[in-house]
């Protein structure tokens, strides 16, 4: 992701772009869904944050309003542009929290210490901020309901967001509670897990660490800090065993998702080709090394 | 100070820094007038089919270089100078992109 | 549109001019177009090869370490508008490499060519007189791998982009032609101080 645009202005930008596929599937959305529709050019738009949520203490959600707002699929991301008031430049692309069908776009940062961007709209941004946005953006790391599942997500640590995209869209689109679906997402520690409580919910209210629930089973490890007690979830980095034990098995061909920082994903790529999971049916996204968005 | 500093160091490292197609998207969205990273990219070197999304991402601050993860030649190089964007894409044999139906 | 309270992160250093359109850092950011090459120091090579394409010389590692080594410090300015200011180096000259080939440059354009596949376009103009160097240590230290080593071509009064990571060789031409990033739009010479950033700039 480009920190600074070059220079040279938007020049001969064409007319509007194919649908993004929803990663292969039938591109009519749900009926309930909005039609998400491609921008006619990919502009820079300005948004205003509305509302901050801080999820963690490190990480904030900013619930935007951004004007002619065309839509998006779960799955997609935004690039962010600041501005200093001496010309300085700074872009960053952050995954789309919130579900299509919800009017308002949702944001989930986390505060990068050396970062660019993050420690701006994670930290000093607060409601009434604007800046620059553009997108949606992004054609292959997206689901709908209306591709079916069974639907495996596989997160580490930043990289839920665009996944939870995907699970609040399931919970809102017509037919997406029958598509079954497992999470596996892994923390450094409690303080760590973003949407904690909603995830809960999600699954049916589950227990500490994992939980199944209106068709979602969800499990949770930490790589790092003791779980707290009562932990039902799983310990230690997610590695071909735990795969094993918590993944669809590749005889259900489910649809992954696999997203995170750079070696999180690529090391659990290539566990579950081993497993057996068709190569075409592992969608990644990788952060980059600190998880992204810094 | 001596020869351990200079010798190759373990590939695991330069996973860390790495990105992919994904995060080019916004750049090729402006390029293309498709949406290039759901495609399906052959690569000419080693014949490997992969997503554009999938694809090794490079100097994303100078452009764009997307290379093949299996043998790591260049597929898709790209940059946007004063009035133009330059594509060279002699990396890919064949790009498949999906029609809506 | 400007956004409140929003700062660039590290602030400027000094009064020390930098070219137009830069911002000072402190940071070294690490630009790659491709993955860290391996090659090994018995493997390397650094060769100069003249327009026909035949080797006028050729130094291994322990070679290339025996030639006169030159120490400098320089300001360095990427293309991508960061600029670093006093950054140490020492390694052997394009001087002092033409030199020990024997041989003054066949021709008056380089193309710098690197492990990776990675190329970059030089007049002769640019390299001679002290102005470029085979570098092999940054800051007193060998040249990490992610910075270029073991060695970089180093032509710090221009864009930074011309300074090659894992440089092995410089191939002699008679006329200019473009490399990577030039062929794709990047100015030919790339003059931070005229701002030749892209061409026809």
């Amino acid at each position: 992701m480009p920190a600074i645009d070059p220079p040279g202005g938007a020049d001969g930008i064409r007319a509007a772009s194919v649908a993004p596929d929803g990663g292969g599937a039938a591109p009519a959305a749900p009926a309930s869904s909005p039609a998400p529709r491609p921008p006619a050019r990919l502009a820079w738009r300005e948004a205003e944050i509305v509302r901050v949520i801080d999820e963690t203490p490190s990480a904030r959600s900013l619930v935007l309003r951004v004007p002619a707002w065309p839509g998006h699929l779960p799955g997609q991301h935004v690039d962010v542009r600041l501005t200093a008031d001496d010309g300085y430049q700074a872009q960053r692309s952050y995954s789309i929290a919130s579900p299509p069908e919800r009017p308002e776009l949702v944001l989930t940062v986390e505060r990068i210490d050396d970062g660019e961007v993050s420690p701006w709209l994670a930290g000093e941004a607060r409601a009434g901020d604007r800046f620059e946005l553009r997108g949606p953006i992004g054609g292959y790391f997206t689901w709908t309901a209306a591709a079916g599942g069974p639907l495996q997500l596989v997160a580490g640590g930043s990289g839920i967001v665009p996944l939870m995209s995907m699970l609040r869209h399931r919970a809102l689109a017509a037919g997406g509670r029958e598509v079954p679906a497992r999470l596996l997402a892994s923390w450094r520690g409690v303080g760590a897990m973003v949407y904690r409580g909603e995830i809960a919910a999600l699954a049916g209210g589950a227990s500490d660490g994992a939980g199944d629930g209106r068709g979602l089973s969800v499990v949770h490890t930490l790589t790092r800090e003791a779980p707290p007690a009562g932990w039902a979830g799983e310990r230690g980095r997610v590695d071909a065993e735990m795969l094993r034990r918590r993944v669809f098995a590749a005889s259900e061909a489910p649809r992954v998702y696999v997203c995170g920082p750079t070696p999180f994903v690529e090391a659990v790529a290539s566990a579950l080709v081993a497993l057996g999971h068709a190569r075409e049916r592992v969608w990644t996204e990788r952060f980059g090394p600190t998880g992204g968005g810094g | 100070m001596g020869g351990d500093a200079r010798e190759p160091r373990a590939p695991e490292m330069d996973a860390e820094l790495r990105l992919d197609g994904n995060a080019a998207a916004g750049a090729l969205e402006e390029l293309f007038a498709f949406e290039v990273t759901a495609a399906v990219a052959t690569c000419e070197g080693c014949g490997r089919e992969t997503a554009v999304g999938a694809l090794d991402a490079y100097d994303l601050e100078m452009g764009v270089v997307l290379r093949c993860p299996g043998c790591d030649g260049v597929m898709i190089r790209a940059a946007r100078g004063r009035g133009a964007w330059s594509v060279e894409m002699r990396g890919v044999r064949v790009l498949q992109v999906k029609t809506p139906r | 549109m400007i956004s409140r309270g929003f700062r660039r992160k590290r602030a400027d250093t000094g009064g020390t001019a930098v070219p137009p359109g830069q911002y000072v850092t402190t940071d070294f950011p690490v630009l790659s177009a491709g993955p860290t090459p391996r090659t090994r120091i018995a493997d390397w090579s650094f060769a100069l090869e003249d327009a026909d394409g035949k080797e006028m010389f050729r130094w291994g590692w322990f070679e290339l370490l025996a030639l006169p080594a030159t120490e400098v410090t320089v300001d360095i300015h990427c293309v991508t508008k960061w600029s670093k200011l006093g950054t140490r180096w020492k390694g052997v000259t394009f001087d002092d490499l033409v030199l020990a080939a024997g041989r003054p440059p066949p021709a008056p354009f380089v193309m710098a060519f690197c492990d990776g596949g990675y190329t970059t376009n030089l007049a002769v103009a640019d390299l001679e007189a002290g102005k470029a160097m085979v570098a092999y240590e940054y800051d007193g230290h060998a040249l990490a791998p992610e910075h270029g080593g073991p060695a970089r071509l180093l032509v710090p009064h221009l864009y930074f982009w011309k300074s090659a990571k894992w440089v092995r060789g410089l191939r002699f031409m008679q006329a200019d032609a473009p490399g990577f990033w030039e062929g794709l739009g990047y100015h030919g010479r790339g003059d931070p101080w005229k701002e030749e950033r892209y061409a026809g700039d």
